[in-house]
């Protein structure tokens, strides 16, 4: 089957001072149409850094130096960015997590709005200006004629967001990127910006890739999961398997670390320790320092990823051994 | 937005009534007594008194002020000790000439030390980057009256392409834009290199914000996200420079007109300091700080033009 995005392989690099260092490490995942995949894991481990990696927009010294995307059948590693311009913004979208510093002090929101419309589809002002009011409409902003001539400091935050939203899919985009969308909002108007990205979802048909670092917000919109650590995928199951049957215990550490759906924000820091830097050398699992359940082999040699069922795969050891158990006493 | 003009116009009046009163005493309590110089040496001492008599210069000094203030409160600033000619008159011939030079000056400034800016903040660290920011260390260190002079030494006096001085003819004419070109440059030069490192420093920044990502995330073309989203940006703190350089500029048109012999208003002004003569001294500098004030007042209403955050209501 072919998937609407296929991310196979993809390594990512930041030239540095210190040497080249390694943020994403060979990750392979797929988004399908109408599906919502989740990415999480703490700070630091490379959501955004893959989201950047889709849009072709990573950091001045960032780099894929392997791997391949695909958005249907275009190719998106070594394009240009002048190619990958007609994709962004247009096939491929992105909201990011700052509302109150992502749109730009100077302009206004029509004029805001209207860009990517001008740019991608072959539209007059007039019809632009037009378009841009009924995406207001659509995304639940109260008085869109007035507030297009309103500069982003006018509004709120939630508000502030709301337009980013009507602004990435103004063109209809086929995949959707949403970088941790409501971390910086408050919990009533995050619940309320993650049903409106559902609805548009619904309506329009498209992907969703939503990073989030809240077990939470998992919980309410994915269909399926990606865990990352440190720059690797360690688990990737769909969203009922996760919460049911957790494997990596890294994922069993971030779901323990959710007292409470209805609390606020859920930093997951109570699994002990921390992340490795990028520039830390570690033999073996790079969880295995922090892991419960460390043996020898997880210090000494990186797993591979175990699918043990058609939509669970586990980037664990613990796996090997319990497949072996377990097709011992098939046999 | 008029309430605020109206409050920065009266700050402006009592401004310049604090700079009239402190220049009037200024010149009356430094040593030279402008009868002596009017009468020359072969003057006698009743010549001197009855010039002094006929000056007014024989009243208190605070009345002196008082007559004056209220002469120019009637659009009168006296006539010059020295050619007896109405300083009104004679700033109104100068002043449009030193304007011309203030002007032109800034223009070079502003469209020199931004393409600058730009072109080093599009590449940091590259050749271009290290030659623009060389470019603005040197003319910023450069005094004008040496930048001045090597320039009419290479383009008039070597190479002979344009005059050595003088600015009369009007600037749309070719013999006017002619005259223009090396004063100019000798005047924006540091202005440019000002405004070239602020301008490369504020792109820099205005670069890493997250509108600029947002903007490049919705398909915008490279070159629009540098002139359009980063520019207007980066050009808020740029401007506050501009226009506090605008003043030193203008401070510095007498030493430009000096080596150009450019007969403006700071020609005028040296003239009058040399001779003592007090009201043409008066006129031009208060002239010279209404300018400067009035400027000022202009810049912050262009920041509410550029920036939508600031409003004045
Ligand atoms: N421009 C850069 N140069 C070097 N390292 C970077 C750069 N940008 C991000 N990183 C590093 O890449 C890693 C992944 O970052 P990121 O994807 O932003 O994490 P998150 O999962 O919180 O979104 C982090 O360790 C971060 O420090
Ligand atoms: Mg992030």
């Amino acid at each position: 089957m072919n998937h609407l995005l296929q991310v196979e392989n993809m390594k990512v690099e930041f030239r540095t001072a210190k040497g080249p260092l390694t943020a994403v490490r060979s990750i392979s995942f797929h988004v399908d149409k109408g599906e919502t995949l989740c990415i999480v894991g703490e700070s630091g481990c490379g959501k955004s850094i893959t989201s950047l990696s889709i849009m072709g927009l990573l950091p001045q010294n960032g780099n894929i130096v392997e791997g391949s995307i695909k958005l249907e059948n275009d190719k998106l590693v070594g394009l240009t960015d002048e190619q990958l311009q007609s994709y962004r913004g247009n096939k491929i979208s992105m909201i990011f997590q700052e509302p109150m510093t992502a749109l730009n002090p100077v302009f206004t929101i029509g004029y805001q709005l209207q860009e990517p419309l001008l740019i991608h589809k072959k539209i007059s002002k007039k019809e632009a200006k037009q378009a841009s009011i009924e995406l207001l409409r659509k995304v639940g902003i109260p008085n869109p004629e007035e507030k297009i001539n309103q500069y982003p400091h006018q509004l709120s935050g939630g508000m502030r967001q709301r337009v980013m939203i009507a602004m990435a899919l103004a063109c209809e985009p086929l995949l959707l990127i949403a970088d941790e969308p409501t971390t910086a909002l408050d919990v009533t108007i995050q619940a309320q910006i993650l049903d409106l990205i559902e609805e548009l979802k619904e309506q329009m048909g498209m992907g969703v890739i939503f990073v989030t670092h809240d077990m939470g917000v998992v919980a309410e919109i994915a269909d399926r999961v990606m865990v990352m650590y440190a720059g690797e995928v360690v688990e990737m199951s769909d969203a009922q398997t996760i919460f049911a049957n957790p494997k990596h215990p890294y994922t069993q550490g971030l779901l323990a670390a959710v007292p409470d759906v209805e609390a606020d924000a859920h930093e997951l820091n109570v699994i002990p320790g921390s992340m490795p830097n990028l520039d830390e050398k570690i033999e073996g699992c790079r969880f295995h320092p922090r892991c419960p359940f460390a043996t020898d082999i997880c210090r000494q040699k990186n797993p591979p990823t175990f699918k043990i069922s058609e939509n669970q795969e586990v980037k664990c050891w613990l796996q090997e051994a319990k497949m072996h158990i377990e097709s011992a006493a098939t046999s | 937005m008029v309430q605020f003009i109206i409050r920065r116009f009266a700050q402006m009046v009592l401004l310049l009534i604090g700079i009239s009163f402190i220049v009037f005493m200024s010149m009356h309590l430094a040593p030279g007594d402008p009868a002596t110089i009017i009468g020359g040496p072969t003057a006698t001492k009743s010549d001197i008194e009855a010039i002094r008599a006929d000056l007014g210069l024989n009243k208190p000094v605070l009345v002196q002020y008082i007559d004056y203030m209220n002469g120019l409160i009637h659009g009168d600033l006296g006539y010059s000790y020295r050619t007896g000619q109405s300083v009104t008159e004679a700033i109104t011939t100068r002043f449009p000439i030193t304007i011309k030079l203030a002007v032109a000056s800034m223009i070079v400034a502003i469209v020199i030390g931004i393409t600058a800016g730009i072109i080093s903040a599009r590449k940091p660290n590259s050749m271009l980057d290290f030659a623009s920011t060389t470019f603005s260390l040197v003319g910023v260190s450069i005094p004008n009256f040496w930048l001045g002079t090597m320039l009419i030494l290479l383009f008039s006096v070597n190479l002979q392409w344009l005059p050595i001085g003088g600015l009369n003819s009007p600037f749309y004419t070719t013999e006017g834009f002619k005259e223009l070109i090396l004063p100019a440059i000798t005047l924006g030069t540091s202005t440019a290199a000002i405004i070239a490192r602020m301008t490369r420093s504020s792109m820099l920044e205005v670069a890493q914000a997250d509108y600029i990502r947002t903007a490049r995330a919705k398909g915008v073309k490279q070159r629009k996200v540098v002139w359009v989203h980063s520019l207007r940006n980066a050009l808020i703190p740029v401007l506050t420079v501009a226009g506090i350089n605008f003043g030193g500029l203008l401070g510095g048109t007498i030493i430009t007109e000096q080596v150009f012999a450019i007969n403006g208003i700071g020609r005028l002004m040296i003239e009058g300091i040399a001779s003592r003569d007090f009201p043409m001294v008066q006129g031009t500098v208060l002239l010279v700080a209404g300018i400067f004030v009035f400027i000022n007042l202009i810049v912050d209403l262009l920041y509410a033009a550029v920036d939508p955050r600031i409003s004045y209501d």
